[in-house]
């Protein structure tokens, strides 16, 4: 069997620490992050449902789903954002490499762990102090190592050439795409190992829409990707796995490739060809 | 069809889609307001003619006020004005913003709506009722332990010598800050949490811990609104009379000290209005008037620079 987990859903005897069985499905060996039986509440409302999965390191992970199914859930556990809602309550394990994801502190997680949201959500700040507020939150002050930083962030997020000659224009000045990947970049500013994009195209035309997708796909390489997407051909476009959520639970993970073409679950296909959601 | 029928049903449409009604009466009652604000200009600048003709602008730095002799300076007024809206700024603002930060920010929801009744509860509070708080409550307390508190620790300074009455510049600058901290808070809040979530988990996710957040990020970007309220809250203490005249002492002389008692523009126009009988005085009094109008413009004016100022660079207003 090729597959880390198979359908983890079904497999309620995954036990909670175990490693993320069969390694030969990722090319250095091991998943960066490994979450076993999630169960998640808002209040008394079930969101997730024994969510299983191994998030392969370098590696594009999509999920994908009807509205509501508990994507952007599943992507705020990892990096525990969920802690902003008061109600919310979780339980089951992340780890991320050998450390476990719910019980170390909560800023060096999140730094390790970045995240772009659906919305571009640029700070009302220059386009160089959106990309270096994470860096000086997490203490660097040194102006010529900042810039350095901007810099290579820019780069990496595709946007560079486009903003170098206006670094301290208003972010609010750039175009829908040129701000989302300025997110990104605010994102990879502080080196993330992992990178949790929460439909972050779906506000975008096409051509910005392909920019996102092509430097999510060289982002890989030094970086671990988790992207929500609504999108079946983008998902199908870039990555690597593919889980599919119904109603708070994880019906079936797998290559995307499989998924797409020769889906196991009867929900999936119908999903997949458009059948419901 | 005939055209005047065919135009007629059009306008009627039109006017019944609400558009070109509502345009009419909004231009209508903006006028109105217009034409309120020349009219008080304008009565108030006529009716202090005999006084403006009487004095000109010596009137602005005439330190000495004595209906009996006619002799008439604006000075100690409008100097107590200025000191005791400064002094409540000073000790208000700090109170109303981190007051409002907590209440958005950092206390349950439920405490936070619990308090927030209260507060607003006290911004409606009529400000003759804090006046008499400040007689029966403050004024004793500045007396002591206040005031010969602050003269032994703070005494080198030229505000905290001399004599201690209790009523003076700093009792109505605590009473002023009393009175504007709720309206604040509230005002302040409500920018706080109009702030769209996605801006505290943008910082949130870069490792930012949540005070870093809400200092950082959630407070800057809710500025415009608190600056706003800091606006209206000055608005307020520079007009406000009642509550300023109970425990200002009602003293025309400038001090350089907080503890001498004073007087200020909006309390000497309602305390000698109904006295005033001799023309001079009631000129006086109106042209008074006309100060403290363009006092709260210049003020507002300035403020507003304040805000064009700080928000140039680097931001938007959504
Ligand atoms: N803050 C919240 N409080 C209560 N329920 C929520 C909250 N956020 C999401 N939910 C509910 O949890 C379920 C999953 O939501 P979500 O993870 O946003 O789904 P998706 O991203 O797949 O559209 C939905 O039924 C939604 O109504
Ligand atoms: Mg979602």
């Amino acid at each position: 069997m090729l597959m880390a987990i198979d359908m983890p859903a079904l497999r309620p005897d995954v036990s909670p620490r175990a490693p993320a069985g069969d390694s030969g499905h990722h090319p250095d060996g091991r998943p960066k992050i490994r979450v076993s039986q999630i169960h998640f509440y808002y209040g008394s409302f079930q969101a997730l449902d024994d969510v299983s999965l191994a998030i392969g390191a370098n590696r594009i992970t999509a999920l994908i789903g009807p509205s509501g199914c508990g994507k952007s859930t599943f992507l705020r556990v990892l990096n525990r954002m969920y802690e902003t809602v008061r109600s919310a309550r979780v339980e089951g394990s992340v780890f991320l490499d050998d450390q476990d994801a719910l019980a170390m502190d909560v800023t060096e997680l999140r730094r390790r762990v970045g995240m772009v949201f659906q919305k571009p959500n640029p700070f009302p700040k220059s386009i160089f102090d959106n990309v270096a507020y994470g860096l000086k939150v997490n203490g660097l002050r040194n102006r010529a190592r900042l810039r350095e930083a901007v810099e290579r962030s820019l780069r990496r997020a595709a946007l560079w050439e486009e903003v170098k000659g206006k670094l301290h224009d208003s972010a609010y000045a750039l175009s829908g795409g040129q701000q989302q990947r300025l997110c990104i970049a605010r994102a990879l500013a502080v080196d993330p190992e992992v990178l949790l994009l929460d439909e972050p195209s779906s506000a975008l035309d096409p051509i910005a829409t392909g920019k996102i997708e092509e430097l999510l796909f060289h982002l890989k390489q030094s970086c671990t990707i988790v992207i929500v997407t609504h999108n079946m051909q983008q998902a199908a476009r870039i990555a690597d796995d593919t889980g599919f959520f119904l109603m708070g639970r994880l019906i079936e993970f797998d290559k995307a490739r499989v998924i797409f073409k020769t889906p196991a679950r009867k929900e999936t296909e119908d999903y997949i060809t458009g059948r419901f959601g | 069809m005939p055209r005047a029928a065919a135009l007629s049903r059009t306008l009627v449409r039109r006017l019944r889609t609400g558009d070109e009604i509502a345009y009419l009466a909004t231009l209508t009652f903006a006028n109105v307001i217009l034409l309120i604000a020349a009219l008080l200009v304008f009565e108030l600048w006529t009716t202090s003619a005999l006084s403006r003709q009487r004095f000109g602008w010596g009137f602005l730095t005439g330190s000495t006020w004595d209906p009996i002799a006619g002799n008439f300076g604006a000075l100690p007024f409008i100097y107590g004005t200025v000191v005791t809206s400064a002094v409540a700024l000073l000790i208000g603002v700090p109170l109303g913003v981190s007051a409002a930060i907590f209440l958005a920010e950092l206390a349950p929801p439920r405490v936070s709506d619990g308090l927030t009744f209260v507060i607003e509860l006290l911004a409606a509070v009529p400000s003759v009722i804090y006046g008499l708080l400040g007689v029966f409550l403050l004024v004793p307390l500045m007396r002591d332990p206040v005031q010969p508190f602050l003269r032994q620790t703070l005494g080198f300074l030229p505000w905290f010598q001399g004599p201690n009455f209790g009523v003076g510049y700093l009792a109505a600058g605590v009473v002023l800050a009393v009175m504007i901290v709720p309206l604040m808070t509230s005002i302040s809040r409500e920018a706080l949490l109009a702030v769209p979530r996605d801006q505290r988990e943008a910082a949130l996710a870069v490792g930012a811990t949540r005070w870093e957040a809400t200092w950082k990020v959630v407070v800057p970007y809710a500025r415009l609104g608190i600056f706003g309220s800091v606006f209206l809250a000055l608005a307020r203490a520079i007009g406000e009379t009642m509550a300023v005249t109970m425990v200002i002492g009602n003293n025309p002389n400038i001090s350089a000290s907080l503890f001498a008692p004073g007087y200020s523009i909006a309390a000497v126009i309602a305390n000698e209005f109904t006295e005033a009988t001799e023309a001079i005085h009631i000129a006086t009094l109106i042209q008074l008037g006309l100060v403290l109008f363009a006092l709260t413009i210049i003020i507002n004016a300035l403020a507003r620079l304040l805000i064009l100022m700080t928000t140039r660079k680097g931001t938007a207003q959504q």
